[in-house]
Formats: C-alpha cells, structure tokens, sequence
C-alpha cells in the first residue's frame, strides 16, 4: 500500500479520470491513500450513526402507547441495526475489520451523527424523530445513492427503499398527537422545538466551514454540499409542520419570493461544536451504553467461536 | 483408470462499475486462476463484464424452499413494515 500519494503516479491518474468520467470505483481497485480514509471515515460514522441512532428510540419500546405502534417502532429499530450491518460490511470492503471500527468509537476516535446526542424525553419525539431525523436523513441519503464508492452507493440503494416507512410512520404519529387534545397538540410542539435545530446540524457546517467537504466534493464522494441538503430539507418540511398546525421554533423563517426558498435563521454553532467535541447532553451515555451492550454480547461471540472450532477439529479427527 | 472431474466453480459478473456481481452460470476448472480464465472465455466473449467473481460450487451453502417456512414467509401479518401501510392526507403524502 503506498502511503504517499504521488501527483505523477499513473494509477493516480486513472483513479481520477475513472471519478471525472462518473464511473463508481470499486473495491480491487487501486485507490490513494487520502480517498480510503476520507471514505472510511465517511462510512464507519454513517454505521456508527444508524447503530447509536437505536438508543433514543430504543428506550420508548416498553411506554409506546398502543400495540400497532410498538410493533411499528421495533420494526424501525430493526432497521436501522440492519442498516448499520450494510454499512460496516460495505466499509469493510476497504480491508478494515468491523471490530477496529468498534474499537475506534468506543475509544472516542470515530463519530457518529450528533442528533443521536439529544434525549428523547416523551413519546411526542418518537414522531419527530421519525418525521425531522429520517426525514433528514433521507435527504442525504438519497444523494449518496450516487457517490463514487460503489459498495457504499449500493448500500444506500438498499437502504434508502426502506427508510421512507421510518419517516412517513413518524409523521403518522405526530400527526395523532397534533390533531389530539390540547395536551397532546402541546407535546407535538415540544418535540418539534426541540429537535428542529439538530435536525438541521444533521447536515453538517456551513460549505465555508467544512473541513472535509471540498476533497469529498471532488472526489464525488459527496455529491451535493451541506447547505443545498440543508436547504432542500427546510423547504420540504416547512408544509408538513405547517399541515400539522405546528410551529417551527425560527423566527427569520419565512418564504422568500425572489428565490423561490425559504430563508431561515442561523444555527447555533457553538452547541453544534460542543455535542460533536463530545458535550451533548447524552454523549457519555450513549457510548457507555453502546459499549456495555458490546461486553455483555462478548460471551455470544466466544461460544460460537468455539463451537466453530470443535466443529472442525471433530471434521479433522 | 477413471477420469477425475474437475471441480466445479460457479461465475459472477459485473456488467458495468456501480452494479452487483450476478450469476451468469458455471464451468469446470482445476482451480481459481484457471476458472478465471475460463470464464472470461465462456462469458465475457462480448464485453459482458468488467469483473468476475469465482466461487467453488462445493463453497456455497444453499438454503431450499422447503426446509425453512420462515425464509420465505412473506410476512403478510407485518404491513406496518412498508411505507403504503400509512395513510396520510393528500397536501402531504409525497414523503
Ligand atoms: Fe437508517
Ligand atoms: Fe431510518
């Protein structure tokens, strides 16, 4: 493996012709050292993310307040572990090994999406979660179905056909609350003021800032910039809250007619800096849950593996 | 003497970057390098592909329709699990 990529390397210059002529590449293929790390690092936090992403939902499974929507919010957990699986295995297709990506999060070196950072305090946010946080997610989704990285496009095919029961379910229940007593309806707002702004964080900083973006821009990794998602998310949810007689918490929001968008207030960057730096106000929690789930599996891993083994020493015998 | 037979090795192709490899058939070989070159012979005479995948046949476990009823259950008492399963009004319904 060369660890320095050289500008006058010819398979340098295939590599980015293959990226100029929008073709995926895929996983014999040679690529520099910069683009594994920048896809690695793209796709371990996406798994990263689907999987921490259980935990605000996971912990409403025993209070959901009827049958039909317990069984809906285990089937959308189910997914999102299954989603996490595609992801880790797509990653691995780099030659990294799903307990070195373990590894790195539980040592604090790998991030995860920072919205899985915030509580989710009433049954309200089950809705929003899957209204504002799949809906979100779909968003940029959808554009990755196109990016360069072949298993990681694939993955996202296969995931983006699932996710749209996870959003339409949550706007589904919202919409219950919404349209319920008062109590209910002021429930619904509370979700909604308080997952809104980290909705939007979902989509990362402004273009300006982006510490990553311009090389995943150019490698095609990345196929639409942070601010266009954003932009494209506000504007297709501002309807939906506004059907549900909701209020979005954001006083500068407002139809702008000259661009055919909406404008809409800045984002706190500095909470958006503490939650990722590791300051949100579940961040310990959800790690050390994450790890503990880890450990207390790790007897399920050694007894197969040494089922496995006496298996095939007995074959051998 | 008998003759031994060859192993056999199943293909896999990719029509073109982006896709999933598929299988496009078998053919025997002696070992893998020599099935690569086979299939390329066999099924990639017109630009079918631009990666081969072979697999030996004895490698693949298999599961059969009628061993396991929940494989291929379909789940009929799960609609929740699709988008279409939620009604929602008209000025809205396009998520
Ligand atoms: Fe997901
Ligand atoms: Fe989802």
């Amino acid at each position: 493996m060369v660890n320095q990529d050289n500008d006058n390397d010819p398979r340098l210059v295939a590599f980015e012709n293959k990226v100029a002529a929008d073709q995926r590449i895929e996983p014999k293929d040679w690529i520099p050292d910069a683009f594994r790390k920048t896809v690695l690092r793209q796709m371990s936090q996406h798994a990263h993310s689907e999987v921490i992403g259980m935990q605000p939902e996971g912990n409403w499974i025993t209070r959901a307040p009827t049958l039909r929507r317990k069984l809906i919010l285990l089937a959308k957990i189910q997914d999102e572990g299954g989603h996490g699986l595609y992801l880790y295995s797509a990653a691995e297709t780099l030659g990294t090994s799903r307990e070195e990506m373990v590894k790195a999060l539980h040592e604090g070196k790998a991030k995860y999406a920072s919205i899985f950072n915030y509580p989710a305090l009433t049954w309200a946010d089950m809705g929003a979660i899957g209204w504002l946080v799949d809906g979100a997610a779909i968003v940029n989704q959808v554009s990755l179905q196109r990016t360069s990285y072949g298993p990681y496009a694939r993955a996202m095919v296969r995931i983006c056909k699932e996710e749209s029961f996870h959003q339409r379910q949550g706007y589904e229940s919202i919409m219950a609350l919404a349209q319920g007593s008062k109590e209910q309806k002021e429930m619904a707002q509370d979700a909604l003021d308080r997952w809104w702004w980290p909705s939007l964080m979902m989509f990362g900083p402004h273009d300006s800032d982006s510490a990553h973006s311009g090389r995943s821009m150019h490698w095609k990794l990345k196929r639409e910039s942070n601010d266009v998602l954003r932009q494209r998310f506000v504007d297709q949810t501002v309807p939906q809250a506004k059907f549900l007689g909701l209020e979005i918490p954001d006083p500068d929001l407002r139809w702008n007619e000259g661009s055919g968008r909406h404008d809409f207030g800045e984002i706190d960057w500095d909470e958006f800096q503490r939650v990722i730096h590791g300051d949100g106000p579940c961040n310990r929690q959800r790690l050390s849950h994450h790890v503990q789930a880890h450990e207390d599996g790790r007897w399920v891993r050694d007894a197969m593996r040494a089922y496995e083994s006496k298996r095939q020493a007995r074959q051998v015998a | 003497m008998k003759q031994q037979e060859l192993p056999l090795f199943e293909v896999f192709l990719r029509s073109q970057r982006g896709l999933d490899h598929r299988h496009v058939g078998s053919l025997h070989a002696e070992d893998p390098e020599q099935a690569l070159e086979y299939a390329r012979d066999v099924y990639l005479r017109r630009s079918e592909g631009v990666s081969i995948w072979v697999v030996r046949s004895g490698d693949i476990t298999a599961s059969q329709e009628s061993d396991v009823a929940s494989f291929y259950d379909p789940m009929d008492d799960k609609p929740y699990r699709h988008a279409t399963h939620y009604k929602l009004p008209k000025e809205v319904d396009n998520m």
